[in-house]
């Protein structure tokens, strides 16, 4: 099977040893973001949080573009109907929010699946036409009358408008939006972990095989349109979730929420990240929660073009992403122990 | 019938805006075998330097040549500047610069000249071209001069040997530097040569939509959409390609009831996608036959 | 004679590889210089370090300039005409626009014309199939083109890389012939690359045998071709 530079041999190697330094920063890592609420302000939470949601919508995305190498520029669009299906249950059909997440991402699944099926014939900028289309769509069919009464149409639906806040189970003394965000480690973190196995399965490696060199994946027995359509409907599925927990978080959704530009924002945070690395969505998403942020600051009227200006800085100095960055960081600290 | 007849009519004419801008979009992906998303921003961008001149009091005569001089020059300049130095990054890159790109240049216009909407008049005044015409003078301008740009174009890749070169580049840039060509350059010519007809599709554009730093938002849209319709290799292709996007996207509007004005763009789009599911090269576009 | 090309310790080499160790050669003004080894020896390489399409070390002079720092566009322009291995046809231009791109880097009031009828009469089919795609041309005829392509910039040193390769032995005859004529008539001189080395050692004045990067062997081509233990060892006829 084709082999990939960031995966493969990860998927394949021998049982390793069951401390590695991966493990270890791991849970430093998940250490840090459990306790990280209760040492900052309600506003840095709800910020933590989006960031959270970003970087699950962008492991989708990665799964899409890094592992089987299609493009998308209209992951908006799953985000939103995740999004909605979560805001409509709860709010129309009295429904436990936490049980709307399986729905929103089963739905998006088939969605996706759907969406691929055409995708299938088109490639490279094709591809990334058609999704944009899809994009540009999406707040338009939210706004249609003809289901103005689950979608609420320009007005959008308020989530939670009784009890304001989504509950906190178990009667736990936190905070609704400390639970919110703990909600979205939880899943984010699950999430990961299934994105990581499915790469690491017979599918993932399917998936890059048809990344790497179809016509050899072909010949080797590899059903092309079956993972590309199944990569379409995982990816969606993940960015579904993602769209979901917004919904939860924001407790709002308006088609205007979900334009284009959403999906520009995650493709920009998938790049930023690094294109097929997973955890690089994190880096990802912190970039486009706080870097916009960060350039209002600078410069109020000029905002967009800090924002421009900072994105053309980090593709210069690391064009394949933060991935990209640390693969190059480690290879060279792997050379100067082991002398070449 | 007489509506009929009027939608096609109107269609053609706003899709005399589109072909305009797919051209732009033909001669960029010539150079870069990409969609530059920032394009429609850049083209704004020429529109308001236009505007600002001739609310300077410069005639029209002048402003036009000095307009697309300017936008041939910052097209070249950018391809430099930010382009090039990443030339050969991942595509993926290369759609973030662009976004980038849009995103400075979007907010440079709306610090410069504001958000507001501006009147720009047109060069070639206003009303029907004669009593009872359904196109007015400006329409008909507008159309003509996207014939004259794709007659240019068509013409200089033909016949002359920059253009050749041009076309060498795009075709086979390992080829071409073979054979002495400096390709990096022939890049950013190309990007200078698409920016300067983004100028005049965005100076022709403009007194029908009014100016402001969204103006070509989804217009661009409609450009590329365009393009991918008639075959992004093929100038001819994308003019057509306009042209039956503004087509279709009337008669949408009109004859499908749920559709109305919010819908226009989406349907547009997906009618697109679907011939392209049917014919990935475009109606006359070449196919390019990939090597394994 | 003078040496047209100088090479000094060229290395060069893909990411980790190194595939040149280090080569010393020369090419002779107007004379023709074959280049053989076994496959993956770095023939091809070797061409391309010497007009700038891969990374190099060393000193590489061509008509006494240093080039070895310049780009390949510019190597093309001092009068190198490479012919690549897998010919790099522009298959989607015309027979004719080919050759006038060969001509690319001349001012555009010279003779252009007058060379690609001159052209037309080394290759006659070249000039039946003036205006077909190139990319539906026949190897051979690519082929031709190719080297047609390559005399309209009308070049102080020829780079083929196995001008053979593909074609029936009638028509590599022909190639041989012309190549022949060109280099009396023209004085152009070249480096030439070939796995048919009886071919290229009738055709050259003196060889070298690479082997993994190194030069092996290097002597006049009428003594190489002689020498019984060479040929039975390292070009097998
Ligand atoms: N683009 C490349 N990337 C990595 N390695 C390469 C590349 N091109 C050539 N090589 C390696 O460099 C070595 C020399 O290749 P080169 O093409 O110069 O051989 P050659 O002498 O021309 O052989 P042949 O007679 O088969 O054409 C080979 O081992 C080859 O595998
Ligand atoms: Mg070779």
């Amino acid at each position: 099977m084709a082999t990939s530079e960031t995966y493969a041999a990860g998927a394949a190697s021998a049982p390793k040893p069951f401390i590695t330094a991966e493990r270890v920063v791991y849970l430093l890592l998940f250490i840090g973001l459990v306790a990280l609420p209760f040492f900052s302000k309600g506003f840095f939470v709800f910020q933590m949080t989006k960031l959270l949601i970003y970087a699950i919508a962008i492991i989708g995305l990665n799964l899409l573009t890094g592992i089987n190498g299609q493009f998308s520029l209209g992951h908006g669009a799953f985000y939103a109907v995740g999004a909605y299906t979560t805001a409509i249950m709860v709010e129309m059909m009295g429904v436990n929010y936490m049980l709307t997440l399986p729905v929103a991402g089963l739905i998006c699944f088939v969605f996706g699946f759907l969406f691929g099926l055409p995708a299938l014939r088109l490639d490279g900028i094709y591809l990334a036409l058609a999704t944009f289309a899809l994009a540009i769509a999406m707040p338009q069919f939210l706004k249609l009358s003809t289901i103005e009464h689950l979608t609420g149409g320009v007005q959008g639906v308020i989530v939670f408008s009784e009890t304001f806040d989504p509950e906190v189970p178990f009667g736990l003394p936190l905070d609704p939006g400390v639970w919110t965000y703990l909600f979205t480690l939880f899943v984010g973190v699950f999430l990961f972990w299934l994105a990581r196995n499915i790469v690491a399965s017979r599918t993932g490696r399917a998936m890059m095989a048809i990344r790497d060199n179809p016509i050899a994946a072909r010949s080797m027995g590899v059903n092309i349109a079956l993972y590309k359509t199944l990569a379409f409907g995982l990816s969606a599925l993940f960015t579904g979730v993602a769209g979901a927990l917004s919904a939860i978080a924001v407790k709002f959704v308006a088609p205007d929420s979900f334009t284009f530009a959403l999906s520009i924002v995650l493709l920009v945070g998938l790049v930023v990240g690094g294109v097929g690395w997973l955890p690089g969505a994190l880096i990802g998403a912190a970039f486009i929660v706080f870097v916009p942020n960060f350039a209002e600051e600078i410069s109020k009227g000029l905002s967009g073009a800090v924002f421009g200006f900072f994105l053309i800085l980090v593709i210069y100095l690391a064009p394949q992403g933060a991935g990209g960055l640390l693969r190059a960081g480690v290879g060279r600290v792997k050379r100067l122990l082991g002398g070449r | 019938m007489d509506l009929f007849l009027q939608q096609i009519v109107s269609g053609f004419a706003t899709g005399g805006i589109y072909a305009c801008m797919a051209l732009s979009v033909v001669m960029i992906y010539q150079a870069i075998h990409h969609l530059n998303f920032a394009q429609g921003e850049m083209a704004t961008f020429s529109t308001f330097i236009a505007w600002q001149l001739l609310a300077w009091g410069l005639p029209y005569f002048a402003v036009i040549p000095l307009a697309i001089g300017l936008s041939f020059i910052g097209g070249f300049i950018v391809e430099r500047v930010v382009f090039k130095p990443i030339e050969n990054a991942p595509v993926l890159s290369h759609i973030v610069i662009f976004i980038a790109l849009f995103a400075i240049f979007n907010s440079a216009m709306g610090f410069i000249w504001d958000f507001s909407i501006k009147p720009v008049p047109s060069a070639f005044g206003e009303g029907p071209l004669y009593e009872g015409s359904l196109l007015s003078k400006h329409q008909t301008g507008m159309i003509s001069v996207t014939m004259f740009v794709l007659v240019l174009l068509w013409a200089f890749f033909r016949f002359t040997r920059v253009g050749l070169a041009m076309r060498a580049a795009a075709a086979n840039p390992q080829s071409a530097r073979l054979v002495g060509i400096r390709v990096s350059f022939m890049t950013a010519l190309g990007w200078g040569m698409a920016s300067a007809i983004g100028a005049v599709a965005g100076i022709l554009i403009a007194p029908v939509v009014f100016l402001e730093p969204n103006m070509m938002l989804s217009i661009l849209l409609y450009g590329f959409a365009g393009a991918v319709l008639g075959g992004l290799t093929s100038p001819l292709g994308a003019v057509i390609g306009g042209f039956i996007v503004g087509i279709v996207e009337n008669l949408a509007g009109t004859y499908i009831p749920v559709v109305g004005g919010e819908l226009k763009l989406p349907i547009a789009l997906f009618l697109i996608v679907v011939v392209l599911v049917v014919k990935p090269e475009g109606l006359l576009g070449r196919r390019v036959v990939q090597r394994v | 004679m003078s040496a047209i090309l100088e090479v000094k310790g060229l290395e060069a080499s893909y990411g980790q590889l190194q595939v040149l160790r280090g080569l010393d050669f020369e090419v002779a003004k107007g004379g023709v210089t074959a280049l053989l080894g076994a496959n993956g020896a770095g023939k091809t390489t070797t061409l391309r370090a010497i007009c700038g399409m891969i990374r190099r070390k060393g000193e590489i002079t061509f008509d006494g300039q240093r080039i070895e720092k310049l780009g390949t566009e510019d190597v093309v322009r001092l009068g190198v005409a490479h012919i690549p291995e897998g010919r790099g046809t522009f298959g989607t231009l015309t027979t004719e626009e080919n050759l006038q791109l060969g001509a690319m880097t001349r001012p555009n009031n010279s003779d252009i014309q007058a060379d690609i009828e001159r052209c037309y009469g080394f290759f006659p089919r070249l000039k039946e199939r003036r205006n077909q795609q190139a990319g539906t041309l026949s190897g051979g005829e690519q082929q031709m083109l190719a080297i047609a392509r390559a005399l309209m910039l009308r070049p102080k040193l020829m780079l083929l890389d196995e001008p053979s390769f593909g074609l029936a032995p009638l028509i590599v005859r022909q190639i041989f012939d012309i190549l022949a004529d060109v280099k009396r008539e023209a004085g152009v001189s070249m480096l030439i690359v070939e796995q048919n080395a009886s071919l290229a050692l009738e055709l050259a004045d003196h060889a070298y045998l690479i082997e993994t990067g190194s030069i092996v062997i290097s002597g006049e081509a009428k003594a190489i071709r002689e020498d019984e233990s060479v040929r039975a060892s390292y070009l097998g006829y």
